[in-house]
């Protein structure tokens, strides 16, 4: 079950709010409303869930109510109607002092800006949500330590937030937000402010720490870029509404409406594409038992230059090339046991395309893709790999990922075409 | 030229006068017990400041300006209460200082609340904002006869009327302190389950203090400068030796009672104006 279920959630500014809810019933545009009341619609039935110990992003351009959303889940702004349920307890019904506890110990959050505290050490900077939560000074800043330490600062614990560059400051800043050991971490574009190389570092820094800790965190962000990097899955604000909700993958291989698709456009597909979906079927399969005769018919039948072998339990064994099974068929040889080639580059479906890039680099025959049991799930030739990054990328920029290989590969395209072509089983 | 009817005229001023004799009657009770408290106030400070030994004191206050800023603050102190000594007003300084701390002390105590209070709610501040106005524009002297007539000829009723004329600028930097604080810093406070009292003694006031304190030295200097006028109604002091040297045209008399008061101001200016901690100021 979701831990966190946002159901029809609305969040309008001004006075008569009820109102302008009535009229956006009606189907009166928010421009309209606007204009005849001056009410703002932040957010419009915002509808979504978020699973325990993911990622979830919300990505949205300034305006689309991203920020205001966050604020609606602890309540530092509050929704005008809708339900938030928590584990199955509804937010929006708690009185003043189950917000406290809730914000105390159960949901945290980073902000933009960091919001450091700056009359006070970075070590009671961390140690304010248990020091408010009346924890007495020798645990909560032992505790506030520790965290220091895991977020790289140590040494540090005595400087003043103004000391700090960006950077620190946002480590603070998370470490504050982890120290309450809260279930639901929120963040509200913490990364924004920083420099790009800095975001980068932070980014993993944050995908590192989840694999650890399993928190359940609703990031905000107005980039597409870390949006698809660090989220488990994504949701699409615009103008207060959800457009799309989705795996990154979803995202960019089925944007659920032009805004969207506008936004994948640019984004370089290369690094969300997965191995599976760039696969393709061996066509030239054999069993490691089968004789060299078999294997040459195969590859006669597909007009490819290898075949690939699995065992009778479709477990990926090695390939046969042609010269190899000539050879073993010259040799009289019942099998092709002792003239397979075991030494393929392997990788797993789930596999991220950009990630094989040095490995296409490398090889000359296709990269096998195996699943966890060691079955072979589909190949990867190397036109493949670059071909999927190509067509992600502008057009003039599939010259230069051929060009990533230029080390091993012939000068011209054409050449580096037929030698790939060569290695490649089946022809596309 | 047209003159303004007199036919139709708005009785305020006889408002005012039954009031304040309504009170002086009636309240009288009341007016003395607060008078009374406040005097004990007052005397304990002077006899306190008059009680420890000059060389003391001037060591002390070396001491204090020495630990807030640096040596040359200590020295010019210290050579400014000397020289105050010298020209024979040690005593008369004291009482003056006496009288300029309880008012000091009075305003923060009643205009730190009150500019709290301000930050809470617009309308408190709305509320507030004019009454203020009209305290530090009012001429004192305005004040000063009901002060006299409420709480009798004396100390008191200057302590009052220097109280009134300067509690203002306490408040008014409270208020101004604490609303300065960014929004942002207070927001974390409360996303992380801080109390309204906890955001204020964890957050606003620590980050306020630069602004605080320099109310209070404002609030000081304010004091400070009314104590000739408060010297009028009996507050004794460098205040009554620059009136008597104005009434006997005795220039030379009330030339050094004014430039101890100056000595004064400027020896509590700084020091006061030191006071705010290192780590708030890199805030501000």
């Amino acid at each position: 079950m979701a831990q966190v279920e946002v159901r029809n959630l609305y969040k309008v500014f001004g006075s008569n709010s009820n109102r302008a809810i009535q009229l956006l019933e009606q189907g009166m545009s928010k421009q309209e409303i606007m204009e005849k009341t001056g009410h703002t619609i932040a957010l419009q039935d915002v509808t979504l869930e978020v699973e325990r110990g993911e990622i979830f992003v919300v990505m949205g351009l300034s305006g689309s109510g991203k920020s205001t959303f966050i604020r609606c889940l602890n309540r530092l702004i509050e929704p005008t109607s809708g339900e938030i349920r928590l584990d199955d307890e509804d937010v929006l019904q708690l009185d003043k002092e189950g917000l406290r506890q809730l914000r105390l110990h159960r949901m945290s959050m980073v902000f933009q800006r960091f919001s450091l505290f700056p009359h006070r050490s970075v070590l009671d900077n961390i140690a304010f949500g248990l020091e408010v939560q009346g924890v007495k000074k020798g645990q909560r800043q032992e505790a506030a330590m520790r965290w220091l330490d895991i977020v790289g600062l140590k040494g540090w614990e005595n400087s003043y937030p103004d000391q700090l560059s960006g950077g620190m400051q946002q480590r603070v800043g998370l470490a504050r937000a982890l120290t309450t050991d809260p279930e639901i971490l929120l963040m509200d574009e913490p990364f924004s402010a920083l420099d790009p190389l800095i975001r980068r570092e932070m980014q993993e820094e944050l995908l590192n720490l989840q694999a650890k800790l399993r928190k359940t965190i609703i990031f905000i962000t107005h980039d597409l870029d870390e949006a698809l990097h660090l989220g488990d899955r994504i949701a699409i604000l615009k103008d207060g509404l959800v457009v799309q909700v989705g795996t990154p993958e979803d995202i960019l291989t089925h944007p659920a409406t032009d805004y969207v698709a506008e936004f994948t456009r640019d984004v370089n597909r290369s690094r969300v594409i997965s191995v599976e979906s760039a696969m393709i079927r061996p066509r030239a399969l054999a069993s490691r038992h089968s004789g060299p005769q078999v294997a040459l018919k195969l590859m006669q039948q597909e007009g490819v230059s290898s075949a690939y072998l699995v065992d009778q339990n479709r477990h990926f064994v090695g390939i046969i090339t042609l010269d190899d099974a000539l050879a073993a068929a010259r040799d009289g040889a019942k099998t092709l046991q002792s003239y397979i080639t075991t030494d393929v580059p392997r990788t797993s479906p789930d596999a991220v395309l950009s990630d094989l890039l040095p490995i296409a680099a490398e090889t000359a025959v296709p990269i096998a893709v195996v699943d966890e049991e060691g079955v072979l799930a589909g190949i990867l030739p190397r036109v493949s790999v670059i071909a999927a990054l190509a067509a992600g990328a502008n057009g003039n920029s599939s010259p230069a990922s051929f060009s990533m290989n230029g080390s091993r590969a012939p000068e011209t395209q054409p050449d580096a075409e037929s030698e790939a072509e060569k290695a490649v089983v089946p022809e596309l | 030229m047209q003159e303004f009817p007199d036919f139709f005229e708005l009785p305020l001023e006889k408002w005012i006068d039954r009031g304040v004799n309504w009170l002086t009657v009636e309240g009288d009770a009341f007016f003395d017990a607060i008078g009374g408290g406040l005097l004990q106030l007052l005397l304990w400070l002077e006899g306190a400041l008059l009680w420890i030994p000059w060389y003391v004191l001037i060591a002390a206050v070396a001491l204090v300006a020495w630990r807030v800023k640096d040596w040359r603050l200590a020295a010019g102190s210290a050579v400014g209460m000397v020289f105050i000594g010298l020209l024979g007003l040690w005593e008369a300084s004291m009482q003056t200082l006496a009288i300029v701390l309880a008012a000091t002390l009075l305003a923060i105590v009643v205009g730190v609340p009150i500019g709290i209070a301000m930050t809470r709610k617009d309308w408190i501040e709305s509320l507030i904002r004019p009454i203020l106005d009209m305290m530090q524009t009012l001429p004192s002297f305005v004040y000063l006869i009901p002060a006299l007539m409420l709480f009798g000829l004396g100390k008191v009723p200057a302590l009052i009327a220097t109280f009134i004329y300067a509690v203002p600028l306490s408040i008014r930097f409270t208020n101004l302190g604490i609303r300065q604080v960014p929004a942002d810093v207070i927001e974390a406070a409360e996303a992380f389950g801080a109390t309204q009292q906890q955001q204020l003694f964890k957050v606003q006031l620590p980050l306020a203090l630069p602004t605080i304190m320099a109310g209070i030295n404002q609030t000081i200097m304010m004091a400070l400068a009314m104590v000739v006028v408060a010297s009028m109604i009996g507050a004794g002091g460098l205040g009554s030796e620059v009136l008597n040297g104005i009434s006997r045209l005795e220039v030379g008399r009330g030339f050094v009672a004014g430039i101890s008061i100056v000595i004064l101001a400027i020896i509590m200016d700084r020091i006061t104006q030191n006071m705010a901690p290192a780590r708030a100021k890199a805030v501000e």
